[in-house]
């Protein structure tokens, strides 16, 4: 395995705006050893907005599959992925990052949706095609929410 | 690295095994005829009220639409004068069996057809009547009738010969990733069924109980209304009711519930 892949080679725009990046402003990111080491957006996320992002169903919607404990005044934790718990001492930063990006890249077979990838998709619906389901900011946030899993 | 996602992977598998039953009963329940072997209806992913509703004739509120359906039988409608009953005769008679091993393969068409498909051909051919269209009152009624005359019987469809073809893009379909979230139908139906996913727990996405009355919807839908849901929901274009893509995966999806009973009307979420 490569020790680090260019997966998305467009402009290395930082994306401050909110909402889903299209195709041509994906933000470039490294792969180092199942990782991805540096912010998308060169900043560090906001753990509050990564909370919401996190429980959000037209964004994140991460509870449809995952639990943790510290939410759980949202009713409904889905049972399709592992608890979210203790997750920051799992892994690092990074390992986080690339498990939000593309988890594809970890696991070729997860259920898990890559939540800032646009290719390799087939019929998407018109209004979402090219578009990725979170924008950097967003998984930024979303990380930095992960890292308070402790 | 590798090694550790390999664990969690059957960690989650070990997860779901311990989880994987029905809505409100405990484990190892007897399901009688909704069960076959591994395979289970939506009936037994279903609450105890959803399944009561289900099984009383009265309480049943797609009965109404097997009814109407009932009268749209004997109803003279077309230029060539004639109902489905003056051909046809007692649907408890000649339709029995249909809703259990539709789709076929149409030898004029060299392609599937299913039940709306064949109501609409005779309509057109034998009736000179219009079509009617896929979703409307008429048709919902009309193929909930013709598949309630198969109620109790096992699903057996014909998926070898000349189907063959059509069984294998039906099973590429089910297997074939897409949309913005990237998943499968047996990402869902055959990894997760029994599983959560938030509030709604996943079955095995069988089709013995069409058109279901969905509690949601407040009437019965079709397959094919459920299909384009489900590609919906993961941001998938989903494909045109009756299409070929369709017809063929509806093949294989009855085949996977191959020995379930008809449920038509079924009663669902
Ligand atoms: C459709 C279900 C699904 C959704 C939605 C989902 N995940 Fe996951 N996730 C999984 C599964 C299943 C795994 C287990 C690993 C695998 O499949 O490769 C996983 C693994 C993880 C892991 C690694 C956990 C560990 O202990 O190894 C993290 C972190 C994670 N997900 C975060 C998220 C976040 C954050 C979101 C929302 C932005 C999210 N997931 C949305 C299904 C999902
Ligand atoms: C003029 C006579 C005639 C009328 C009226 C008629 N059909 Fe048919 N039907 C046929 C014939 C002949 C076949 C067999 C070959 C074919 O598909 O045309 C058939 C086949 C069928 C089949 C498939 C039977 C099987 O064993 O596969 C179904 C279901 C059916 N008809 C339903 C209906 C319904 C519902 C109506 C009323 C909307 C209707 N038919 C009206 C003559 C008729
Ligand atoms: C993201 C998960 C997901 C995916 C992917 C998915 N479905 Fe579903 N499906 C559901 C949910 C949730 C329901 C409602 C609860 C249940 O019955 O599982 C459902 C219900 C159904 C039902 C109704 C079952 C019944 O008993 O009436 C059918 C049929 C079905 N799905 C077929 C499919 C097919 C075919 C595909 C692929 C084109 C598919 N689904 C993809 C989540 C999914």
């Amino acid at each position: 395995m490569p020790k680090t892949k260019t997966l998305v080679s467009a402009f290395a725009a930082i994306l401050l705006m909110a909402g889903t990046a299209s195709a041509d402003e994906l933000a470039k990111y490294d792969v180092v050893d199942m990782a991805i080491p540096t912010s998308l957006t060169g900043k560090a996320g906001d753990a509050a907005a990564g909370e919401k992002v996190f429980i959000n169903r037209k964004l994140g919607n991460c509870l449809a599959c995952h639990q943790v404990t510290a939410l759980k005044a949202q009713p409904f934790h889905g049972l399709i992925g592992p608890t979210l718990d203790g997750v920051a001492e799992r892994y690092n930063e990074g390992q986080l990052r690339l498990q939000v990006v593309n988890a594809k890249a970890i696991n070729p077979d997860t259920i898990m949706p890559a939540f800032y990838r646009t290719e390799g998709l087939h019929r998407v619906l018109k209004k979402f095609d090219g578009k990725t389901m979170l924008s950097a900011e967003q998984v930024e946030d979303v990380v930095a929410y992960l890292k308070t899993l402790k | 690295m590798k090694f550790f996602w390999r664990d969690i992977t059957l960690a989650v598998a070990t997860l779901s095994v311990a989880v994987g039953v029905g809505a409100s009963s405990a484990n190892a329940a007897d399901w009688g005829p909704y069960q076959v072997e591994d395979r289970r209806s939506g009936y037994t992913y279903m609450t105890d009220e959803s399944r009561a509703m289900q099984v009383d004739t009265f309480q049943n509120p797609g009965m109404l639409w097997v009814e109407e359906g009932a009268d749209l039988w004997t109803t003279v409608d077309g230029k060539a004068g004639k109902s489905c009953s003056t051909c046809h005769g007692d649907a408890a008679e000649s339709m029995k069996g249909i809703g259990a091993r539709y789709p076929v393969v149409d030898e004029g068409m060299g392609k599937l057809k299913n039940v709306e498909q064949q109501i609409n051909s005779c309509r057109g051919k034998n009736m000179e009547a219009a079509p009617y269209k896929w979703e409307s009152k008429e048709m919902l009624s009309l193929t909930s009738y013709v598949n309630h005359q198969s109620l109790g019987l096992p699903v057996s469809v014909k998926v070898d010969g000349a189907a063959a073809p059509f069984f294998e893009k039906g099973k590429a379909f089910y297997y074939e990733r897409r949309g913005q979230l990237d998943m499968s139908c047996s990402q869902c139906h055959e990894d997760n069924a029994g599983n959560m996913v938030r509030a709604n727990i996943l079955s095995e996405g069988q089709i013995n109980g069409f058109p279901t009355y969905r509690l949601k919807w407040q009437k019965p839908g079709s397959t094919h209304r459920r299909f384009r849901g489900c590609n919906k929901q993961v941001r998938s274009t989903p494909f045109g009711y009756g299409s070929d893509e369709y017809v063929n995966l509806e093949l294989y999806v009855k085949w996977r519930g191959r020995g379930l009973p008809v449920e038509t009307p079924a009663v669902r979420n």
